[in-house]
């Protein structure tokens, strides 16, 4: 196992350059100068003397191939440099955003793990009865409704019926929990609902699949408990698709409640991403592009750690 | 229809709830005033920025040597200055400081510090961006006879200067801090306004609280405030319905306003007055067919202005027909002179049988082009497209097309374009600031037209030195007429702004521009 996982981690590094060379020269292609936007974006008049003066200010003037070593010298020192429009470090853009999109991902995660297994379980036991039409209308639901649209209407209701809102800035979990809470667990159940939904159909196809199994046949033939057949054998080995599915909705929902956070006003990756790339902020796109990649392989390689821990059968040499 | 009367009566409640003496109750001292600002700064820096959202952002932690008196506008009143003197040929502007007046960092203002400022703006040193460079190049020396005097000598006449010492871009900085680093005020907030600056949470939030040194006596009422970036619309409106947020300073749109109003009656408090913001038209005149002034006019002929301004206020920004100067202000063109330009014509009738006639001897008489645009809803969508229609009626067909702001920046920036819908954002009714807009594009590059029009540079020129108001009108008005009959580019229609606060939010003056009034030092709340 652990031969496997530094086979995996040494197999990240020539996936993550790939990301790095991809993304660099495409942003160079895309049009757009964060210069322009940043001196003219609200209709200033500026000229083109003040214009050059800033882009020379940032290094935009240097060539292509100079940027580009820059910028791989910078990955490999685990520098990505300072955002051209805030004048900041990007670790710093990014790890302040990074708190508020992981909390929101994880308490939606566990809001839909926990509700998603009883939901996706149920159902396929009680197959072709009304408790598995009312799940099934129920994820529908959630894989048709938008989660911002849902968002939204979570907003209006509040308003509506408590003439209440949320707090609109965010206060870290541990300064005052219940104000964190009390902002987060509203986006949480809006993108927590669809990705409920999206386990949930995952589990009790998975189970009914499973549930046909011959070791399961042989279980009950041996007279082992029903509980114990549907929690040791069957649930167990129906979770892995649902696992798979798990790590990605996981990982998606770092960089990709865009709307979701607008939403709720909230400070996240997502915004961050759809503000820089506004903005052409290319050192920016580039550090989150790389976060997010980081992230997404990491995720895979949870995932199929987990399957071995899931599934006694699996075993990696 | 019950509805509608309904929505109409609650507004014209609280439109004249709006123009009720608020001030006349006397202030009420503390509280923190949460607003929202709809966009955020890049960075902190006053001279190096173009965009409300580094005011909205940076104006409470600073003082201006003079500013517009909102109550009065455009009456100029001190603000760092306690009084002015200007000599009487327009070439000495001698300014007395207010006394013990102290930085957030404990030290004292000088004339040095102002000396030091507008130095930066008009020389910026190498790595320090200045837009307002050209504004102040008529500045020939700075001079501080003592602690509290500054004397601006001119090289050269410029009616519009006291304007500018007004200018709320114009933040005064410490000269020690620019002597440490000359581009410290981008990331470093060392001010002398009403309030010191709290914490930037990036992405979230600034705050800001009472600066108990503040020069003027008994100012600022706040304790302090918290600007909350909201940059999507419903969210923002959501949090000032909830009463999260007491308010947003820019301004919002008609649907916006209705749907408050709807909800809030009479707890929230519109106002709302013509802005200093226009979107034009502009003909790439590098690219033909549009280096033939027939197809100009043509085209700027067919839009019906007035027609337009009574559909598009309903549903956008846009509002008030205007010619280069806005509509209402004192060198702007009266309607009924305005009516007589290319492009301003009543009878559409006429004007549109005129423009085919000029694009059939222009041999382009189906005439097809892409108009480039913003894709913004507020107002650009609809200013596209009503161009788009207004076009279709002498036989043209314009693809609409429209881009994100960087796209559309860069694509405005290389001339790449046959028509393009611009825009104009002034902070005052400052002729040499609006038709800078219009000078040849070797002057200006803004100039979308890409136009080179020596005569043009020449009346705008002689207006900028000339001292006499009305002489000054007739040149505007000349320069207005000589736009509009080369059809370079044209204003579509000015901006209409509405701001929404809580009743409870007091002191604040609505003014025709979104860039001034943001040091929030007269605010209080009724709380």
């Amino acid at each position: 196992m652990l031969r496997y996982t530094l086979h995996r981690l040494l197999q990240m590094i020539p996936t993550l350059i790939g990301v790095a060379v991809l993304v660099f020269f495409m942003l160079r292609v895309i049009p757009g100068d964060v210069v322009e936007v940043k001196l003219r974006g609200d209709g200033g008049t500026v000229s083109q003397e003040v214009i050059e003066q800033e882009r020379k200010r940032l290094g935009l003037d240097k060539p292509l191939i100079y940027q580009f070593a820059d910028y791989m010298y910078g990955l490999a020192t685990l520098d990505l440099g300072i955002s051209m429009w805030t004048e900041r470090p990007v670790t710093e853009e990014i790890s302040l955003r990074l708190e508020i999109s992981l909390q929101v991902a994880i308490m939606a995660t566990i809001f839909a793990v926990m509700l998603a297994i009883p939901l996706g379980t149920t159902a396929a036991l009680m197959r072709g009865t009304w408790v598995d039409y009312v799940v099934r209308i129920v994820t529908i639901g959630g894989l048709s409704i938008p989660s911002f649209w849902f968002g939204m209407l979570i907003m209006m209701g509040l308003l509506y019926f408590w003439n209440w809102l949320p707090p609109i800035t965010f206060t870290p979990i541990y300064v005052d929990p219940v104000a964190n809470l009390t902002q987060l667990i509203w986006p949480a159940m809006a993108v927590g609902y669809r990705y409920c939904a999206v386990v949930a159909r995952m589990i009790r196809s998975s189970l009914l699949e499973v549930l046909n199994e011959d070791y399961i046949r042989t279980a009950r033939a041996k007279g082992v408990f029903e509980k114990v057949v549907i929690s040791r054998h069957a649930l167990r080995n129906a979770l892995l698709p649902a696992i798979t599915v798990i790590g990605m909705e996981f990982a998606f929902l770092i960089g990709g409640l865009v709307v979701t956070e607008q939403v709720f006003n909230l400070n996240g990756i997502g915004k961050l991403f759809v503000q820089s790339v506004a903005r052409s902020d290319f050192t920016l796109i580039q550090g989150m592009v790389m976060m997010l990649a980081v992230f997404y392989v990491f995720v895979n390689l949870v995932v199929d750690l987990l399957y071995a821990v899931f599934d006694p059968r699996i075993r990696y040499g | 229809m019950k509805f509608a009367l309904g929505l109409a009566g609650v507004l014209a409640f609280a439109i004249a709830g709006a123009t009720a003496p608020a001030d006349a109750q006397q202030p009420k001292r503390g509280g923190t005033l949460n607003f929202a600002i709809s966009a955020e700064t890049p960075h902190y820096d006053c001279h190096g920025s173009e965009t409300y959202a580094t005011l909205h952002f940076s104006a409470p932690f600073y003082s201006t040597l003079a500013r517009f008196n909102l109550k009065k506008f455009p009456e100029i009143e001190g603000d760092l200055a306690s009084s002015w003197t200007i000599a009487p040929d327009l070439m000495t502007y001698t300014f007395k400081l207010h006394p013990n007046v102290k930085f957030h960092d404990g030290t004292t203002l000088t004339s040095a510090d102002v000396k030091a400022t507008y130095d930066r703006m008009r020389n910026p040193p190498k790595g320090v961006v200045s837009p307002r460079k050209a504004t102040f190049a008529d500045i020939g020396t700075i001079e501080t006879p003592d602690a509290q005097t500054v004397v601006f000598k001119m090289k050269a006449v410029n009616a519009s200067m006291i304007e500018h010492f007004a200018s709320p871009w114009n933040c005064i900085y410490s000269a020690k801090d620019l002597a440490a680093d000359p581009n410290a005020p981008r990331t470093k907030i060392n001010g002398t306004g009403p309030f010191v600056f709290g914490e930037h949470v990036k992405g979230s939030h600034v705050t800001g609280k009472r600066n108990e040194n503040y020069f003027k006596q008994g100012l600022p009422y706040l304790d302090g405030f918290r600007g909350v970036f909201t940059l999507q619309a419903a969210a923002m409106l959501n949090a000032v319905q909830g009463g999260q947020l007491l308010g947003e300073f820019r301004g919002i749109s008609p649907a916006e306003r209705d749907r408050l109003v709807a909800a809030m009656g009479d707890k929230i408090r519109i106002q709302e007055d013509s802005w200093t913001l226009n979107l034009l038209v502009a003909f790439n005149t590098t690219k033909k067919p549009f280096d033939d002034v027939r197809v100009r006019r043509a085209l700027l002929m067919s839009i019906d202005r007035w027609g337009g301004s009574a559909g598009l206020s309903k549903i956008s920004l846009l509002r008030s027909v205007g010619g280069v100067i806005r509509p209402g202000s004192p060198l702007a063109t009266p309607p009924e002179e305005l009516a007589k330009l290319p492009g301003y014509s009543k009878n559409m009738a006429a004007a549109r049988a005129e423009a085919r006639k000029l694009l059939k001897e222009a041999g382009v008489p189906n005439l097809k082009f892409v108009l480039h645009n913003r894709n913004l809803a507020q107002p650009y969508t609809p200013a596209g497209i009503f161009l788009v229609d207004q076009w279709r009626r002498i036989g043209v067909t314009a693809e609409h097309k429209q881009y994100d702001t960087s796209p559309y920046l860069a694509t405005l920036n290389s001339g790449n374009y046959e028509v393009a819908i611009d825009f104009s954002n002034l902070f005052m009714d400052d002729s040499t600031l609006a038709l800078a807009k219009y000078l040849s594009h070797d002057r200006s590059p803004q100039n979308l037209s890409r136009a080179v029009d020596r005569e043009l540079d020449k009346l705008y020129d002689a207006h900028v030195r000339e001292t006499n108001v009305e002489k000054r009108k007739q040149m505007v008005r000349a320069f207005e007429r000589r736009v509009f009959e080369q059809g370079y580019q044209q204003p579509i229609l000015w901006w209409h702004r509405i701001v929404a606060t809580h009743k409870t939010l007091m002191g604040w003056d609505m003014s025709p521009s979104h860039n001034l009034g943001a040091q929030l030092d007269t605010v209080w709340l009724n709380q």
